[in-house]
């Protein structure tokens, strides 16, 4: 029937998913720390090969615009 | 069969070299895009690539056919919507894997042969990367610098597409496909969307979205692909029987990095797709009051909290919608309807959409190494971080640029991949085998075999064609009109059985040209 799957819509201020899984058991902030720290090193990694002078490389990307 | 079906992926590429001309000037995007072309065929040899001086087949192409049932008179086409002129300064060449590597507009274009699984699409549109970066290689050891650039903007103004074709058929009613599948549309670079720093199509304001696409969305439904483009197109040119197919030609997403994210992408729209042929009454009722605005207020908000209004009058978010949709999939996968049999390919798409739904719902940050929109802008955030960069800072505009360089040695995506950070679907070997071979399922197979058997002796090549001279050395043309004829399995033995085209000729019917 159109329209009879609306109702299963969840919407966000549901509250939680009953089939969501435990949140692991890990403080949030030691986490987030250990994601930083692996950003870091990667942003560290790119920096060799980043566009040293960006504004310029931003200006001089110009496209024709296509399909 | 659920989310396999016969798909390809076209991608234009950004373009640039910071060499000039004698005069001074910047080199013409379209000379350079040509050079890239070129410079692939020679790179790849014969057997690899037809000599670029072969023709594309435009007998069977009509962009000026609309799915809704007309053809606009051609003086009335802007020019660009012209694409069936053959222009005999603009390069085109057909790859021994069946894809095809030519010169559209301004851009070197690899469209994709026809594959027939979500999987396969990411083989080959990694493959195509293969293709951009080896053409670049070749240039450089000529002296020749060019960059290429797996976006969609240039976030100035110019806006470039990447499109997929998915072969539907016929029986569906257009206008019926196009409504269930637009809400669907406006909601898919939640998990499929490739990120850009800049909201609005010059960058007008400061901001990070999810797709690089949205703002360049004009209008609901149309034929135009480079002007009002459409979140629907109607171009119909279905490359194949057209009483029996259809060639959905979707121009809404952006050219993805990330394997998930491609695969997400291809295989959520082929599982809707599906829904939509045998199960219409399951389609989620889900018509929005405005599309067109709906794309851009769900790509603007990577928290994923902003709603748009259904007709109806409820407001729901980019996740929502999608949820909606995978439900009525999930459901129709487990119905035991004989179109969805839980083979291996669409058990992974569900199980893969379940998992970056579930997870974009609790946190974003869990599914960064499958959603490129999530990994672009949590490294950038981190960025901001440190530096305390606005979202209109060069260096972070020059990041989401540089994010998309197939240049390994200064691409960032590619970074991530080789660091781990960006999930892998498809290891090296087989995309590099993909590079040269065609797909075995699809007639992609005898063109591609067609142009590594014989070579020059293939005169022309097109979607639903191919060219072969006879043993006057005259051109005749060899018809296949059905994506999935033509395969390994149907013609393999009658290929092994001929080494020239004029005796290959002799058990084929042809047409002279």
């Amino acid at each position: 029937m159109a329209g009879s799957s609306q109702e299963h819509i969840r919407r966000r201020d549901d509250g939680p998913e009953p089939e969501a899984p435990t949140p692991p058991p890990a403080a949030p902030q030691a986490q987030n720390a250990e994601r930083d720290e692996a950003l870091d090193s990667l942003l560290d990694e790119i920096d060799g090969v980043l566009e040293s002078n960006a504004t310029e490389f931003v200006h001089g990307f110009v496209q024709k615009g296509g399909q | 069969m659920s989310v396999r079906r016969v798909t390809g992926i076209e991608t234009e590429l950004g373009i640039t070299s910071t060499q000039v001309d004698t005069q001074g000037r910047p080199l013409a995007p379209q000379w350079l895009s040509g050079q890239v072309v070129r410079a692939y065929a020679a790179a790849a040899g014969e057997g690899a690539s037809l000599p670029v001086g072969s023709g594309w087949d435009y007998a069977d192409e009509t962009p000026l056919r609309d799915a809704r049932g007309y053809e606009i008179a051609r003086e009335l086409a802007h020019v660009t919507q012209l694409t069936d002129v053959e222009d005999p300064t603009i390069a085109n060449t057909v790859l021994s894997n069946g894809a095809r590597l030519y010169v559209d507009h301004a851009h070197p274009e690899y469209s994709s042969p026809e594959v027939t699984s979500p999987r396969e699409a990411v083989r080959y549109d990694r493959a195509g990367e293969l293709v951009a970066r080896r053409a670049v290689e070749q240039l450089a050891a000529h002296g020749r610098e060019v960059r290429l650039y797996k976006n969609n903007v240039d976030g100035k103004g110019a806006s470039y597409g990447t499109h997929e074709n998915y072969l539907v058929p016929r029986t569906v009613p257009f206008d019926r496909l196009a409504r269930q599948l637009i809400p669907f549309l406006v909601a898919r670079p939640v998990i499929a969307g490739a990120g850009r720093v800049g909201l609005g199509q010059a960058s007008e304001r400061p901001g990070f979205q999810l797709s690089q696409r949205a703002d360049y969305l004009e209008a609901e439904i149309g034929l135009e692909t480079t002007l009002r483009r459409p979140i629907v197109n109607t171009r119909d040119e279905p490359h194949a029987t057209p009483h029996v197919h259809r060639r959905l030609h979707v121009i809404v997403g952006d050219a993805t990095m990330a394997d998930v994210t491609t695969l997400l992408a291809v295989g959520s729209l082929s599982a809707v797709l599906r829904l939509i042929e045998t199960h219409p009454d399951e389609v989620p009722a889900l018509d929005l009051a405005d599309p067109v605005e709906a794309v851009k207020t769900i790509s603007h908000d990577p928290t994923l909290r902003a709603t748009v209004a259904t007709t109806d009058g409820r407001r729901l978010t980019g996740p929502d919608l999608l949820e909606a949709y995978l439900e009525a999939v999930e459901r129709a996968a487990a119905s035991g309807h004989e179109t969805w049999e839980p083979d291996p390919d669409t058990t992974e798409v569900l199980t893969r959409w379940r998992q970056a739904l579930d997870a974009l719902r609790r946190d974003p940050a869990e599914c960064a190494q499958q959603v490129e929109w999530v990994a672009k802008h949590q490294l950038l955030q981190r960025y901001r971080d440190r530096t305390g960069a606005a979202w209109d800072d060069p260096r972070l505009v020059a990041m989401d640029i540089q994010w998309h360089d197939l240049d390994p040695a200064r691409g960032i995506a590619q970074k991530l991949r080789a660091a781990g950070r960006l999930e892998r679907l498809v290891p090296d070997d087989a995309v590099e085998s993909a590079v040269t071979e065609p797909p075995q399922d699809t007639r992609a197979w005898f063109r591609g075999e067609c142009v590594r058997r014989y070579g020059a002796d293939v005169r022309a090549a097109s979607w639903d064609s191919v060219t072969l001279v006879d043993e006057r050395g005259k051109p005749r043309r060899v018809q296949v009109p059905e994506p999935t004829a033509a395969s390994r399995e149907r013609i393999g033995e009658l290929l092994a059985r001929h080494t020239t085209t004029a005796s290959l000729l002799t058990e084929l019917a042809s047409e002279d040209v």
